[in-house]
C-alpha cells in the first residue's frame, strides 16, 4: 500500500512540483529577429567571391571548386584575359541546392571563395536562389587581406616572366650541365 | 435590466465571457505551456501575443470544412455541436457570485452529470461517423473512459452533497461558509479533480484523442469549424471543471471583501484552469488499461469509503 502511494501519487507530485519550477527559470529561447545571435567567424554561410588587395577578381576559374561541391551547385567558365589571366566568364552558384559544406574554401587555391557568418539568404521565387558573379563578387579580399595569387604564382602573365614571383627561384636551364 | 440570475442581461454576458474565455485559454495554454518547458510561446501577434486568439480564428474560419465522402454525413455533422451544447448548457446552473447565475436548480449537481454523460456522445458520434480506423479507437476508447470515470466522479461529489444537504449549487455554496469543503471532503476533491481531467478529455488522460498513438483520435477527420468546436469544446469543459471544482470544494465566490465576488470566482477558477495546463505540462499519459483499472480498482473503492466515511461522520453528530 505504501508502495503503491509511493509511486503512484507522490512522484506525480514531484513531478509537478518540479515543473511547475520551471516558471521561475529564464527560457532558452533567442528572440532571433529582435535578438541577433552572435556569428562566429569561421561561420560557413553565404558564400562570396572575394578580390586580391589590388582589387582583381581572385578567382582563376580552375574549376576545382566544382569538383568538389558534393551536392553540383557551382557552374563556371574560364575565360583569358589579355594578360594572360585567367578568369571567370560566368560564375553561378545555386543557393537552394547548396549545403554551406565549404569544400568549395577547402579547394580553392586562390582564397577566392569564402564564406561568411552571413545565413539569411531567403527568397520568395526559386530562381532567386541562383547567385551569378554579380551577386557573389564583394570588393574586399575577406579573410586574407595580403594574399595575391599572381604575385607568388610562377604562372606567366604580362608585366610577370617565369622567376619573377614572389619567393620564386629563377628558372633552371635542364638543358644546361651547370649546377 | 438588471444585473441578477436569470436576467437577460446576466444570460449574454455569461455566454460572452465563458466563450470568450475559452478561446482566450488557447493562447494561455500555449503560453503557460512554454513557460513551463522553457520556451516563451507566441509572443508574436500584438502585445505579449495576445492577438493569437484572433489570428488562429481566422485561420480556422477560412480552412476548408471537408466532410470525408466515406462518413456518415449527419451525425458527422451533428458530432462537434453536441459537445459545445451540452458544456454551455452546463453552465447555466453554475453561480457565479450572489447576483450572477442563469437559473436555480435544485437539481444542478445532477444536471451537469447528466450533461457530463452526454458530452460523450459526441465524442463516440464524430469517431463512429468518420469511418475510419483511428476515429473508431479514439471513441472507443472515449466510451471505456466514459464507463469507468462517469461511476466515481458522481460517488466522489455525493460527500458534498450530504454536507450541505442539497444538489443545488447555490446551497452549496452557500453552506460553505464557515469551512470550504475541500476540509472535509479532501479525498471527494482528489477524485473529483482526476476525475474532471478525465471528463475533459486533458492530458494526462487525453486518451482518446492520444495524438502520438491515434494521430487525433476521433476528430482525426475533421477540419476548419468543426474541427474547432471540438477544440473550442475542450477548453470549455477545462472552464466547467475548474468552475465546478471552485463551486463545490472552494467556496465559490465567496473570499475577503475588497475585491467582488465575482473576481474572487474568477481567481479560484484560474488557479485551477493553471493547475490543469500544468498537468498537461508534467504529466505523461498512462496506457489505455492501466487508466481502466486505476479507475475501477483504485478511485472507484476510494470514493466508496470516502462516502461511507462522511456519512458515518455526519451520523455521528
Amino acid at each position: 500500500m505504501y508502495s503503491l502511494i509511493k509511486d503512484t501519487l507522490l512522484s506525480q507530485v514531484v513531478t509537478l512540483w518540479g515543473v511547475f519550477k520551471k516558471l521561475f527559470v529564464k527560457a532558452d529561447t533567442v528572440e532571433y529577429p529582435d535578438q541577433q545571435p552572435y556569428m562566429f567567424p569561421r561561420w560557413r554561410g553565404r558564400i562570396i567571391l572575394s578580390r586580391d588587395p589590388d582589387g582583381e577578381e581572385r578567382c582563376v576559374a580552375c574549376n576545382l571548386c566544382a569538383v568538389a561541391c558534393p551536392v553540383d551547385c557551382i557552374a563556371l567558365q574560364k575565360g583569358e584575359m589579355e594578360d594572360g589571366r585567367w578568369y571567370p566568364e560566368f560564375f553561378r552558384i545555386n543557393f537552394s541546392r547548396c549545403i554551406m559544406c565549404g569544400f568549395c574554401e577547402e579547394a580553392c587555391p586562390t582564397n577566392a571563395i569564402q564564406l561568411t557568418p552571413d545565413f539569411e539568404m531567403a527568397e520568395y521565387v526559386r530562381q532567386d536562389m541562383v547567385w551569378e558573379k554579380e551577386d557573389l563578387l564583394i570588393s574586399g579580399c575577406g579573410k586574407y587581406h595580403d594574399y595575391n595569387f599572381y604575385r607568388v604564382a610562377g604562372k606567366q602573365i604580362s608585366g610577370k616572366d617565369k622567376g619573377e614571383a614572389l619567393n620564386e627561384a629563377k628558372p633552371v636551364n635542364v638543358r644546361s650541365l651547370m649546377p | 435590466m438588471a444585473l441578477e440570475v436569470g436576467s437577460g442581461l446576466t444570460i449574454g454576458l455569461i455566454l460572452g465571457t465563458v466563450i470568450v474565455v475559452a478561446a482566450m485559454l488557447i493562447w494561455v495554454e500555449r503560453r503557460l505551456l512554454s513557460f513551463w518547458q522553457e520556451r516563451l510561446g507566441p509572443n508574436r501577434v500584438g502585445p505579449f501575443g495576445l492577438l493569437q486568439v484572433v489570428a488562429d480564428m481566422i485561420k480556422i474560419f477560412t480552412k476548408e470544412d471537408w466532410v470525408p465522402p466515406f462518413a456518415d454525413r449527419v451525425s458527422f455533422v451533428i458530432a462537434p455541436a453536441i459537445i459545445m451544447t451540452v458544456i454551455l448548457l452546463s453552465f447555466a446552473v453554475i453561480p457565479f457570485a450572489p447576483n450572477i447565475g442563469i437559473i436555480e436548480s435544485n437539481i444542478g449537481v445532477l444536471f451537469i452529470l447528466a450533461m457530463a454523460s452526454l458530452g460523450a456522445y459526441s465524442v463516440m458520434l464524430g469517431g463512429l461517423s468518420s469511418d475510419n480506423k483511428y476515429a473508431l479507437l479514439g471513441s472507443l476508447r472515449a466510451a471505456a473512459q466514459m464507463v469507468s470515470y462517469e461511476v466515481f466522479m458522481g460517488i466522489s461529489l455525493l460527500g458534498v452533497v450530504a454536507l450541505s444537504g442539497s444538489f443545488n449549487l447555490r446551497t452549496i455554496v452557500e453552506a460553505q461558509e464557515g469551512m470550504w469543503f475541500v476540509v472535509p471532503q479532501f479525498v471527494g476533491f482528489v477524485i473529483f479533480l482526476i476525475a474532471g481531467v478525465a471528463e475533459s478529455h486533458r492530458l494526462p488522460f487525453d486518451i482518446p484523442e492520444a495524438e502520438q498513438e491515434i494521430c487525433a483520435g476521433y476528430h482525426t477527420e475533421y477540419s476548419g469549424m468543426k474541427f474547432g468546436m471540438f477544440f473550442v469544446g475542450e477548453y470549455l469543459g477545462l472552464v466547467l471543471v475548474s468552475s465546478l471544482i471552485t463551486v463545490l470544494f472552494f467556496g465559490g465566490w465567496m473570499g475577503p471583501g475588497f475585491l467582488p465576488p465575482v473576481v474572487w470566482f474568477a481567481l479560484k477558477s484560474g488557479v485551477f484552469i493553471a493547475f490543469f495546463i500544468l498537468l498537461r505540462a508534467a504529466i505523461p499519459r498512462p496506457r489505455y488499461d492501466q487508466l481502466m483499472s486505476y479507475g475501477w480498482l483504485f478511485l472507484l473503492p476510494l470514493s466508496l469509503i470516502n462516502l461511507l466515511v462522511t456519512g458515518a461522520v455526519i451520523l455521528s453528530n
